[in-house]
């Protein structure tokens, strides 16, 4: 009952012992997530809390724990090589958290995962959750609810208020999921709506989306030729000046393009029910579905 | 990053493509100097060096006939704001003798997910405006990073610029050099526009545009020594090297809130119930209190701003480290104006009793404290 993440993933933590790495490691097997192996390189041999193996390298890690999800906290220097290493290893679901990876290493990294059939989550993403199964990221465990809603984001917080919104009237969420903030990313709207789509325990879909690129358009138009469930909508950065970034590297309005207003129209136009504000996701999700 | 256009145009020497001689000046005898050493019969034209577009009708760009001339333009541009900002500098460059007029760039296309190399004969004017006109004299060809742009590619796209061969084959040698500029400076624009063929058959970039990915800047010194920071928004300067990310908005209620995509919905929810945000701030995913503090300063300063509002969902952000820098900003300097605060998420209840502690009361719903945020635009703190 979930897309990408369920109580089969077996998850690596690359970077493990670092500051982020570890803390998150730790909330992920706090959340349940069955966390059974760590890489940092020439800690190998060391464990994680006492229990989990840490290894050299992701290919180690594989042959000895069967992992197939991998989850990266390293630093922004050292992130592009971490997909590359994970994708050579055989992973075919991969999580890159860190932000700050270059946009031109990612024309190199995309192309490679392609050829190694691998799906990679983000960069600069909170990850995903299949609430009571698992948790592959930073997206807070307490605030979300087992479900049949999937929730498809381009932003962290942000998401955790609709999910919050979501939890606290009683309506579960099969999986969430960030794709990410940056310009390059391996998994966009239209491949999770399609996995919401064909997940038989996902009853209706609410993506959030933002200013910047064409995404969102792309993704109305899939809603309008293959969606068959409910789709709600939000876009952030109605208020957006032009030609200025607005943290997330991918969130700046080129010239006239990009903006929130044609996306909102582009969703509505494709029938989605467009929100004019994160807490109205409870009414329209309740009113579709 | 945005370079400046003298920047730019060095970056382009030095990876061996062809751009006239020209020099960057900062007073009027300089402008005369210049004008002096690299204007020809045709003279030379003054361009005030600011990160804008629309320099050309907001009177920044001036031709000039000769050295006496190009000063007294000089007098006038320098100082002068464009969109909010004072030019300092301007690039004195010869005017050349033009034949023809095409555009080269090569991008970051967000839906190949390569870089893009474009290629247009309508150049010397705003490509945005070519696109949406005429699209069909815009060609595009995406380039397999792995590989670099190739010499048939480079090619093919030259004919489509020119059709004398000597032309095409200069053209060839500039789209590969700009392409290799592009990844040595880790560009997500570089632009020539216009690229420009002269009577006597020669091909040559007349302007240059380059935009660096921020987050090439950390494995590359030399090009990050390149920022001007006297040509950004100070307030912008501080908010960066304090690792957050800050932009200043015309409005009155200024906001501060973890996160780039609940900074631009909060913004939203602002004018949703009739106000307008003073500025998107981010204070990013760790809870440094420090830089909380920091981000009330900078939001402080801002004279407009009449009332503040936080919005926090502690994540990895803890709500407790985010009320600790409240408290000590509040303690440290006097904020003037009056504050609402919404936490929620983790730590949520230690933060409340901290604030609570300090006099200062918390809202845990969204809604609630950007409309009382709203309404207490003016009120006294």
């Amino acid at each position: 009952m979930s897309i990408f993440i369920d109580k089969n993933t077996k998850l690596v933590v690359q970077g493990i012992t670092g500051r982020d790495g570890s803390f998150h490691a730790s909330q992920m097997r706090e959340y349940g997530t069955n966390v059974v192996a760590g890489v940092t390189p020439g800690k190998g041999g060391q464990r994680f809390e006492d229990e989990v193996p840490i290894f050299n390298t992701v290919g180690e890690a594989i042959e000895s724990t069967g992992a197939n999800v991998a989850a990266i906290y390293v630093p922004a220097a050292f992130a592009a090589d971490a997909v590359f290493e994970a994708a050579a290893a055989g992973i075919m679901f991969i999580v890159c958290i860190t932000e700050g990876i270059p946009v031109l290493e990612m024309t190199r990294v995309l192309p490679f995962l392609k050829e190694h059939g691998a799906r990679l989550l983000g960069p600069n993403c909170p990850g995903a959750i299949t609430p009571g199964e698992s948790k592959v990221g930073i997206i807070p465990g307490q605030i979300c609810k087992a479900g049949n809603v999937g929730v498809v984001s381009r932003s962290g917080t942000l998401t955790y208020e609709v999910v919050n919104q979501l939890t606290v009237n009683g309506i579960g969420q099969s999986t969430c999921v960030g794709i990410g903030g940056d310009p390059l990313i391996g998994t966009n709207f239209i491949d999770c709506l399609e996995a919401f789509q064909n997940d038989p325990h996902t009853d209706a879909i609410v993506m959030i989306g933002e200013i910047g690129g064409t995404d969102e358009q792309k993704a109305a138009q899939f809603v309008a030729d293959k969606v068959s469930k409910p789709v709600v909508g939000f876009i952030a950065g109605q208020t957006a000046p032009p030609g200025r970034r607005m943290g997330h590297a991918g969130a700046i309005i080129s010239g006239s393009s990009g903006t929130a207003s044609e996306k909102m129209q582009a969703l509505k136009e494709a029938g989605v029910a467009v929100m004019s504000r994160p807490a109205d996701v409870v009414e329209l999700i309740k009113e579709h579905s | 990053m945005n370079l400046h256009e003298y920047q730019a145009r060095v970056l382009l020497r030095d990876g061996g493509i062809p751009v006239p001689e020209a020099d960057v000046a900062v007073s009027p005898e300089e402008v005369a100097e210049i004008a002096g050493r690299v204007g020809g019969d045709g003279g030379v034209v003054v361009k005030a060096q600011v990160h804008t577009g629309g320099r050309g009708k907001a009177g920044g760009v001036k031709l000039a006939k000769d050295a006496e001339e190009a000063r007294s333009h000089a007098e006038a541009i320098l100082g002068m704001t464009i969109k909010g900002l004072r030019v300092d500098k301007v690039l004195v460059a010869p005017i050349a003798d033009i034949a023809t007029e095409s555009y080269l760039a090569v991008i970051i296309d967000r839906e190949s997910q390569r870089p893009v190399v474009m290629v247009s004969r309508a150049g010397g004017v705003d490509i945005e405006e070519v696109a949406a006109a005429t699209p069909e004299k815009i060609f595009r060809l995406a380039i397999d990073p792995r590989y670099g742009i190739l010499q048939h590619e480079a090619m093919s796209l030259a004919f489509k610029l020119f059709d004398d061969i000597k032309l095409v084959r200069q053209a060839a040698a500039i789209i590969s050099k700009l392409y290799a500029v592009f990844t040595h400076v880790g560009a997500s624009l570089a632009e020539i526009n216009p690229l420009a063929s002269t009577p006597d058959g020669a091909v040559l970039a007349l302007d240059a545009k380059i935009v660096v990915d921020d987050n090439e800047l950390d494995r590359r010194p030399a090009i990050e020594a390149l920022r001007d920071l006297s040509a950004e928004d100070p307030a912008e300067v501080e908010a960066r090297e304090a690792g957050l990310s800050y932009v200043k908005l015309e409005g009155n209620v200024g906001c501060c809130v973890n996160g780039a995509g609940l900074a631009m919905a909060t913004m939203d929810l602002v004018k949703y119930y009739g106000g307008e945000p003073a500025n998107f701030l981010d204070i990013g995913g760790s809870s440094n209190p420090q830089k909380v503090i920091t981000a009330l300063k900078i939001i402080s300063a801002d004279s407009n701003v009449q009332s503040v509002l936080f919005n926090i969902f502690g994540g990895i952000t803890r709500c407790d480290d985010v009320a600790k820098g409240i408290v000590a900003a509040i303690e440290e300097f006097e904020l003037g104006r009056p504050l609402v605060i919404r936490l929620t998420g983790t730590n949520e209840r230690e933060a409340v009793q901290i604030l609570e502690k300090a006099g200062l009361t918390a809202l845990l719903d969204m809604d609630e404290a950007v409309q009382k945020a709203v309404e207490m635009v003016g009120e006294v703190a």
